[in-house]
């Protein structure tokens, strides 16, 4: 009897095993096929600004440290539960009756302190690092606010406005050109989140936040708001470019600019400027002034629209424009309802808005 | 000692209509019934909060996946993190104590009997008032709708501005409804460890399990209030014209953080203290050998218990509070690293030496040991405030605090069901289903929640709905997903044993693990009074005093 369910209890511990193995060897299979572009991922262990990558730092001493912790432990939980099981040819004894011991738990609790002091002062060093840095002279300063389910950036000193896609200079270490951005909400609470560039900073209505990144390299950065912020949360997208110096003073010079003007244009135009769409948006120039969705002076110098959800083409235009459900389903955005000839001439003028 | 049982003029409870049956349940004061009726009550939670999760785990299978609409994704993790926490693991471990706590101190009741029945039903009655927003959210409108505002219901989405209809409002009442009864529950555990134990058992002589819930208790009753006062603030806020947390009139959004978290950190520590409690009973009996360091394990929970208040705000590192607030935070986060770890070490320290038996309580216990290893390390990786800037609001949180609750608690809970089922059904599960039960769920477990941890150091938030292709988390999301079925086996094994069990189980007497505490002197299930006769004890391990008289343990305490 006993005997059997030793058995039994032997045939289901090797199945369990198998399964395991099983699940292991396809989730490794399944990695090495994975076809992501590597810049793309938002990793937060390939850091490319100085609080991500100081935080980087900090992340190895901490898996360094509880890494080690969990080596000791585990071996000790393995050697124990191997060592003393009870043997098949127990003599039914009881084993010795051990209470404790003093010097053990002296040792167990004076080790794990000093761990903790160590960590504590790592950890503060960095975190005086990174909050309370100095702002050098080039400093890039932007306003961030969030929306739901967007990003408006302004750039007080350099007279800009623009949503979803930040533009910010590369920063050489010799002549740091950080940009320090302040964040705010005009709703609910939102984060600001580019894994490569910084840690996340949330934007809180009623609250002035600040955060700062220092990119080393030019390139796309993708990030993501990181704070629950409603229906729409999860197409909150975010991306970042960082531009070498004369590229963003020429994107820079660009969004300057009011909106162009071009004549084949005035019926869309018209249209934008006699429905809902004024309310909500700015096109910088002309009487459409509404703050309440993204300012659209440029919207042809951004990739995507509906802050990242699709990329910026006419069918997507038309498609968002008429049905913003069919990309962002609980968006803020209204169904505009118009007729065939109406969109196409709508869209036609957003396409000059460059 | 006491096994033998009072002749009771009653008639045979075998053979009264079964209506009767139903209503002594309803009406009943018994800590037993009402421990039992926590423990159903909260399984049926399980299984429902569970559907919810597994909906939120197909729709994230593949990227830009549509099973279900943002609007309904946004309800299900709502709804499935309030009911896990509030619904299933409070009443689950309450049930355990209130069944518990009186046997195992030689009384034969809780102190307020009247209370406990009070506490049990207005936690139930919390969880019926949350689904019955599924038809009444929206009031007259006809289809309900559900809280979509997640566990925390941070301001201002809370605010009317926000959430229109009364969807908020079914969240905000039903946990000031249930923490009423949860206060009452934790008076009820210090009043009855207090002033109810059997003489002889001095606060020493306890066993952990009374410690720990005594512990509980305190916790309970010093962090539920802010819960509770926050609920009504948010009332007056959304009814009453008030503006504590309404932003747009000059409330404060951090004001609430800082309300939740007091209560929701203690919180974890209410949800993981009882789960302490079981492994420190399970692990010694099926070790063969006393708790090692028991006056440092009573000292460790302890300080768990008072450094739990001052780590509220590692939730809010994110927040933008200044760089010394978010040091203090990391110093008393890390602190509480110290006492956790001894308690690991003296759980070892107990196995050291023994001759473990593997049954199904120690193997899950074996497995929470392992798990909350791990979930104590990930903690430190979040608590330190710069690491947490990346990880928190991640899908590695969502991994660290399940390693905690299902790795961690849920383990413990399962080691527990299967350690006292036989005292409290009077008969043996089957250990080959319930073997089937652990490594189904291990494998599930560790598929699911290990997994879970990169796409977060990969950038990939919690709470969205859906994802973007090409971000390199396809693959984990899939991995994590797959898991949850053997997860969903495990729990329907282990249902099908525990039915099977209460109708062909073999029966169990009075003490089928050799053990050493008190209820194992009962009968299986003991009868309405628990003891006849008040047993008095002189040590830590009563039973063991009675079977070895040769060797007590009286000599050594």
């Amino acid at each position: 009897m006993r005997h059997s369910e030793q058995t039994r209890s032997h045939v289901s511990k090797m199945a369990g095993i198998a399964v395991l193995l099983a699940g292991f060897l396809l989730a490794a299979s399944l990695c090495f096929g994975a076809p992501s572009n590597p810049s793309q991922i938002p990793n937060i262990f390939r850091p490319e600004s100085t609080p991500a990558d100081s935080i980087f730092r900090l992340s190895l001493l901490v898996l360094t440290v509880t890494g080690l912790i969990f080596a000791i432990v585990f071996s000790l939980l393995v050697y124990a539960v191997a060592k003393f099981r009870r043997r098949g040819d127990d003599d039914g004894r009881e084993p010795p009756q051990v209470y404790g011991s003093n010097q053990v738990e002296l040792a167990w609790t004076v080790i794990p302190v000093l761990i903790v002091l160590v960590l504590f002062l790592a950890t503060a060093r960095v975190i005086h690092s990174i909050q309370d840095a100095p702002k050098p002279a080039g400093t890039i300063e932007v306003i961030a606010i969030g929306h739901q389910f967007w990003w408006e950036f302004r750039y007080p000193a350099l007279g800009v406005v623009t949503a979803n896609e930040l533009h910010v200079p590369v920063s050489d270490p010799s002549h740091p050109s950080p940009t320090f951005i302040t964040l705010l909400s005009a709703d609910t609470d939102h984060s600001f989140w580019v894994p490569r560039l910084a840690g996340k900073t949330d934007l809180i209505p009623n609250r002035v936040n600040h955060t700062w990144i220092d990119p080393h390299e030019t390139g796309l950065y993708l990030g993501q708001c990181a704070q629950y912020c409603g229906t729409q949360h999860a197409k909150m997208l975010l991306r970042v470019y960082v531009d070498s110096p004369e590229q963003f003073d020429q994107w820079i010079a660009e969004e300057r600019k009011p909106a162009a003007a071009n004549s084949a244009a005035e019926e869309g135009r018209r249209i934008f400027e006699t429905t809902a769409c004024m309310n909500c948006h700015t096109v910088a120039g002309t009487v459409a002034d509404g703050r309440f969705g993204p300012d659209l002076t440029h919207l042809m110098g951004r990739a995507t629209i509906a802050s990242g959800a699709a990329l910026n083409t006419p069918e997507e235009l038309k498609l968002w424009i008429q049905n913003p459900d069919s990309i962002k389903p609980g968006s803020l955005m209204p169904a505009m309802k118009l007729n065939e000839k109406d969109l196409d001439a709508l869209t036609a003028y957003l396409e000059t808005l460059r | 000692m006491s096994s033998e049982s009072i002749a009771l003029s009653a008639v045979d409870h075998g053979t009264r209509p079964i209506s009767e049956r139903l209503h002594d349940w309803v009406v009943t004061v018994d800590h037993k019934k009402l421990g039992i009726l926590y423990i159903v009550y909260a399984l049926v939670f399980l299984i429902i909060g569970g559907i919810e999760a597994t909906i939120l785990r197909i729709q994230l299978i593949v990227p830009h996946n549509h099973f279900v609409s943002p609007q309904v994704f946004n309800r299900m993790f709502t709804m499935h993190g309030t009911t896990m926490i509030f619904f299933v693991v409070m009443p689950i471990l309450f049930g355990f104590g209130t069944y518990l706590i009186p046997l195992m101190i030689g009384a034969r009741d809780m102190a307020f009997p009247r209370l406990n029945a009070f506490s049990f039903w207005m936690t139930a009655f919390g969880g019926l008032l949350l689904y019955f927003s599924f038809i009444g959210g929206n009031g007259l409108y006809g289809a309900g709708t559900v809280p979509d505002v997640g566990w925390w219901a941070y301001a201002p989405l809370t605010s009317r501005a926000f959430s229109v209809g009364h969807s908020t409002d079914f969240w905000t009442l039903a946990l000031l409804v249930s923490g009423v009864g949860s206060v009452g529950t934790g008076v009820n555990f210090i009043a009855t460890i207090l002033c109810m134990r059997c003489p002889g058992m001095t606060l020493g002589k306890m066993p952990l399990l009374a410690w720990l819930n005594l512990v509980v208790g305190g916790m309970v009753v010093f962090c539920i209030s802010p819960l509770t006062a926050a609920q009504i603030m948010l009332s007056i806020d959304r009814y009453l014209g008030g503006h504590f947390f309404d932003t747009q009139a000059g409330g404060s959004a951090a004001l609430w953080m800082h309300f939740f978290w007091i209560f929701g950190h203690p919180e974890v520590y209410i949800l993981v203290v009882p789960a302490f409690a079981f492994v420190s009973e399970i692990v010694p009996i099926f070790s063969r050998k006393p708790i090692f360091g028991y006056p440092v394990m009573v000292a460790a929970t302890i300080a768990i218990g008072f450094i739990s208040f001052s780590v509220w705000a590692h939730h809010m590192f994110t927040v933008g509070m200044s760089s010394y607030g978010n040091s203090f935070f990391v110093f008393t986060t890390v602190a509480i690293a110290v006492p956790t770890g001894i308690k690991i070490f003296n759980w070892i320290g107990t196995m050291w030496g023994g001759k473990i038996q593997f049954r199904a309580p120690m193997l899950f216990s074996i497995g929470f040991l392992f798990q909350f290893l791990i979930a104590g390390l990930t903690g430190i990786m979040l608590g330190a405030a710069p690491f947490n800037w990346q990880l928190s609001g991640s899908y590695f949180v969502v991994a660290h605090f399940h390693y905690v609750i299902v790795g961690g608690i849920m383990f413990a809970v399962f080691a527990a069901f299967y350690y006292w089922f036989p005292k409290m059904s009077g008969r043996m599960y089957n250990e080959a289903l319930a073997k089937w039960h652990f490594w189904l769920f291990l494998i599930g477990f560790h598929l699911t929640f290990d997994f879970m941890h990169i796409p977060g150091m990969l950038g990939m938030p919690r709470r969205i709905y859906t994802y973007e292709p090409g971000r390199g988390w396809d693959i984990w999301n899939l991995i994590v997903t797959i898991g949850v079925f053997f997860q969903i086996a495990g729990v329907l094994v282990f249902v099908a044993n525990l039915l099977w069990s209460l109708w062909k189980g073999e029966p169990a007497g009075n003490d089928p693990w050799d053990a050493w505490t008190l209820e194992w002197s009962a009968t299986s299930p003991p009868p309405e009074y628990n003891f006849a006769t008040i047993p008095i004890v002189e040590s830590r391990r009563p039973l063991w005093d009675l079977k070895h008289p040769e060797d007590p343990d009286w000599k050594y305490e």
